[in-house]
């Protein structure tokens, strides 16, 4: 337990990861570990890049995560992946989101959104690539989409085993509670093994 | 059990522990949210101000009287605050005062990152530096100690990452303080010459006795481990140098800094090898520490400008670097904030873009947006308010030079309270010349909506008696005022030519809610319920793509096939696009 881990949230601001990171700091918490969360904002708002930031283990002292130490990045948006990249240290993974949220230079048609990002991700580190748009649309929901990710990143750090039920109960309003806990569920399920 | 908190929310639980009874601030981040968790027991009497100086005003009455009283701000509001601040030093307090200055290195939403430490000093007030949440309540209850005890204003210096992080947070009940019952003190808070000539040595006294307090109180701690290396650090910095460090050093942490507790640093760097100074922003202590003689390691290896964090303090003082993934720039394109799908103030912007001839002088908030891509219609942002006092100052240069060119002043309903209405009151006053042009959004927008005098509501959500703009700026004195919606175009280049043409100072209030703002039933009255969105009829597209120059990020220019889309989720139907658009080919929905 003496080893801190590193989780970094990435996204664009409107896509709840917030509360996804939230729930993940909750589950943490719950089951003993010491926990910081770090998040930024202000301008970052205005449809700019967000991150958040979740360190956990026995004793944690810096609130955020430097350069090469996340042991994984979570990106709700597929460029926003590529941006923080070189946040994880090089064994890390990255969950990503198979989701294109165009920037105001795109928009504008001053920019491209790059082609290949996946592909370019997955050379330089262990990397699930999953559709949680799709897959929270499916299960009914689209708004689950943060919840899903929570589930996939939970299952690629290996947390799989904390009472996450209870923190979906404790965190969504009570009607919510069965379409997240199978958000979660589809989310895990995105990792084998 | 233990709460997880941000700083602000362990800042606001300290201040209800300690039997806060005043609470005011002026929103700013990152201390906004300090006064909406205050607001949240009902034992406070939480408020916002109109601006920092008020608000400390505010809260030192509140001393005066008696009670426990909490400003917050930011590093720049206490600027703004700095007024009363070097007097209340002099004077004292009597219910203890504590004043939240949070910081923003590395500028994440500020026009600066100047260290308020050094504002502490030169106030001659005592300053403690929380590390992370646990600190922020324990050092609030603290530090009505510490007021009370030597009569003296305590400024809580945060940083961003402070206020912003959580962490877990071992909370306590309140402790009710009965009011220290009001005796008239003139000689203590007259600050008239013949008083204040006398204050002034009282002050010395306190910070002599201040500074062996600090050498006594636990809030300087020592940490022993390897002795090699021996680090005196303060705030965030602390977690910083015990994640690079762990035990391969010791610490003498510092949780009041002014005055500094020079025996116990002299002490520890007698039983250390090499002393290091690890502080985020400007050698405060460092340059202290030299001062009394000894020797120590800082600005020289660890910068002075930029957040500080981690990798840094390991780069700079053992020469570790991480390796890291490399990032294919071709894979990247830029993310910058942008104003809202329907922000009012986009149409105001792009009308005031085709004006030639003139210069914007802009203020504080959301339309510091209207210096981007692609309406780059600013010219200055440096204060609040200083949008109308700077442009009157340069129009009045150009004038006599004879340049013909009409300064715009652009500031927003908050700003304008905050401080523009002295601007204003310099303009008509000195007969200027200035179009000055209040964006009206009915909230304070950048900082996540705050209301202010207004909205009608005060941050307890209590219904007043709003302060209208318009005659706030007619009772000033000013002649030509023209209210407009923003998001009609032709009705703001009219307002717009109406004003530039005029002799004389001139107003305009863009009014229309921020689009992200809940409407009150006010607001639902005036501005109604939702609107139908807009949509592009493909076949009359012409790819002009005078739709995307409005920058309306609900907006898609496609390339291949070079037409324009509008994301029905993302479009609130302002139809400035509408009026944009040379071909008609934008049309309602429904229609």
């Amino acid at each position: 337990m003496a080893e801190i881990k590193n989780i970094l949230f990435a996204g664009v601001g409107g896509q709840g990861i917030i509360l996804a990171s939230k729930i993940l700091a909750a589950g943490l918490i719950n089951a003993g570990y010491d926990v910081k969360m770090s998040e930024v904002h202000g301008m970052a708002q205005r449809g700019g890049s967000v991150t958040t930031q979740v360190r956990y283990g026995e004793k944690v002292y810096s609130p955020i995560i430097g350069k090469g130490q996340a042991d994984l990045l979570v990106s709700f948006e597929s460029m926003e992946a590529m941006r923080w990249l070189d946040y994880i240290n090089p064994k890390g993974k990255v969950v990503v989101n198979d989701h294109e949220l165009w920037s105001a230079p795109i928009l504008m048609g001053s920019a491209d959104y790059p082609e290949g990002i996946l592909e370019a991700i997955r050379e330089r580190a262990e990397t699930v690539v999953i559709k949680a748009g799709e897959i929270a649309a499916e299960l009914g929901n689209p708004r689950t989409m943060n919840v899903v990710l929570v589930g996939t990143l939970i299952k690629a750090m290996g947390l799989e085993g904390l009472d996450w039920e209870t923190v979906i109960r404790d965190t969504v309003k009570p009607q919510f509670v069965e379409i997240n806990l199978k958000a979660l569920k589809a989310g895990m399920d995105q990792v084998k093994g | 059990m233990k709460t997880f908190m941000t700083g602000n929310e362990a800042v606001a639980r300290g201040a209800f522990e300690a039997g806060v009874v005043y609470a005011s601030a002026y929103p700013g981040t990152p201390s906004t949210e300090i006064l909406e968790n205050t607001a949240q027991y009902p034992e406070i009497i939480s408020e916002w101000a109109p601006n920092e100086k008020v608000a400390l005003e505010a809260v030192l009455g509140a001393s005066i009287a008696g009670g426990r009283a909490l400003a917050a701000m930011k590093h720049v509001g206490v600027n703004v605050a700095a007024d009363p601040l070097m007097t209340i030093s002099y004077t004292g307090v009597t219910g203890g005062l504590v004043l939240i200055s949070a910081d923003d290195p590395g500028c994440h939403s500020s026009q600066n990152e100047q260290d308020n430490r050094i504002l502490a000093k030169f106030a001659k007030i005592a300053c403690i530096e929380p590390s992370d949440s646990q600190e922020c309540l324990d050092y609030m209850k603290a530090a009505y100690e510490i007021s009370e005890q030597f009569d003296v204003a305590v400024m809580m210096r945060m940083t961003t990452r402070v206020c912003h992080s959580k962490s877990l947070v071992e909370v306590g009940e309140r402790v009710e303080k009965d009011l220290i019952p009001y005796v008239k003190r003139p000689e203590k808070y007259i600050a008239a010459p013949a008083h204040a000539k006398k204050l002034h040595p009282v002050v010395e006294a306190k910070l002599v006795e201040m500074e062996k307090f600090s050498n006594e109180t636990p809030l300087n701690r020592i940490e022993w481990a390897d002795k090699k290396v021996g680090i005196v650090t303060s705030g965030v910095a602390y977690q910083y140098a015990k994640e690079v460090f762990g035990d391969n050093a010791s610490y003498l942490k510092l949780g009041f800094t002014n005055p500094l507790p020079m025996d116990k640093i002299r002490d520890f760097a007698s039983q250390v090898e090499t002393l290091y100074v690890v502080e985020e922003l400007e050698p405060f202590m460092e340059e202290q520490i030299k001062a009394a003689g000894i020797e120590c390691i800082g600005k020289a290896l660890i910068p002075n400008v930029g957040e500080l964090n981690p990798d840094i303090i390991a780069k700079s003082l053992l020469g570790e670097v991480r390796p890291l993934l490399d990032i294919p720039q071709d894979k990247l394109v830029g993310r910058p904030p942008t104003l809202c799908a329907g922000c009012p103030h986009r149409g105001f912007f792009y009308a005031l873009k085709k004006k030639k001839n003139v210069m914007v002088t802009g203020d504080i908030g959301c339309y510091t947006l209207g210096a981007s891509e692609p309406l780059n219609t600013t010219d200055t942002v440096i204060d609040m308010g200083a949008s109308i006092s700077m442009g009157h100052g340069a129009q009045r240069v150009l004038d006599k030079a004879g340049k013909g060119m009409k300064v715009v002043s652009v500031i927003g309903d908050s700003t304008f309270f905050h401080s523009g209405i002295t601007s204003l009151i310099d303009v008509v006053y000195n007969r200027g010349n200035t179009v000055n042009v209040i964006l009206d959004n009915r909230i304070t927008g950048m900082t996540g909506h705050q209301e202010n005098p207004g909205t009608g509501y005060t941050l307890t959500g209590q219904k007043v008696k709003e302060i209208e703009i318009d005659k706030v700026v007619r009772a000033l004195g000013v002649e030509l005022v023209i209210n407009v919606n923003p998001l009609d175009l032709d009705a703001v280049t009219k307002a717009l030519d109406a004003a530039l043409a005029y002799e004389g100072p001139s107003v305009i209030i863009t009014r229309w809610p921020c689009v992200l703002k809940k409407f009150s039933p006010e607001d639902i009255k005036e501005f109604g319920e939702k609107k139908p969105v807009c949509y592009v009829v493909e076949e009359e597209c012409r790819g002009c793509r005078l739709c995307n120059k409005t920058g309306c990020p609900a907006i898609v220019f496609d390339k291949t096939k070079k037409k324009s889309y509008i994301d029905p989720n993302a479009c609130v139907g302002c139809e400035v696009c509408l009026q944009v658009c040379p071909f008609k080919a934008i049309k309602k929905a429904g229609e």
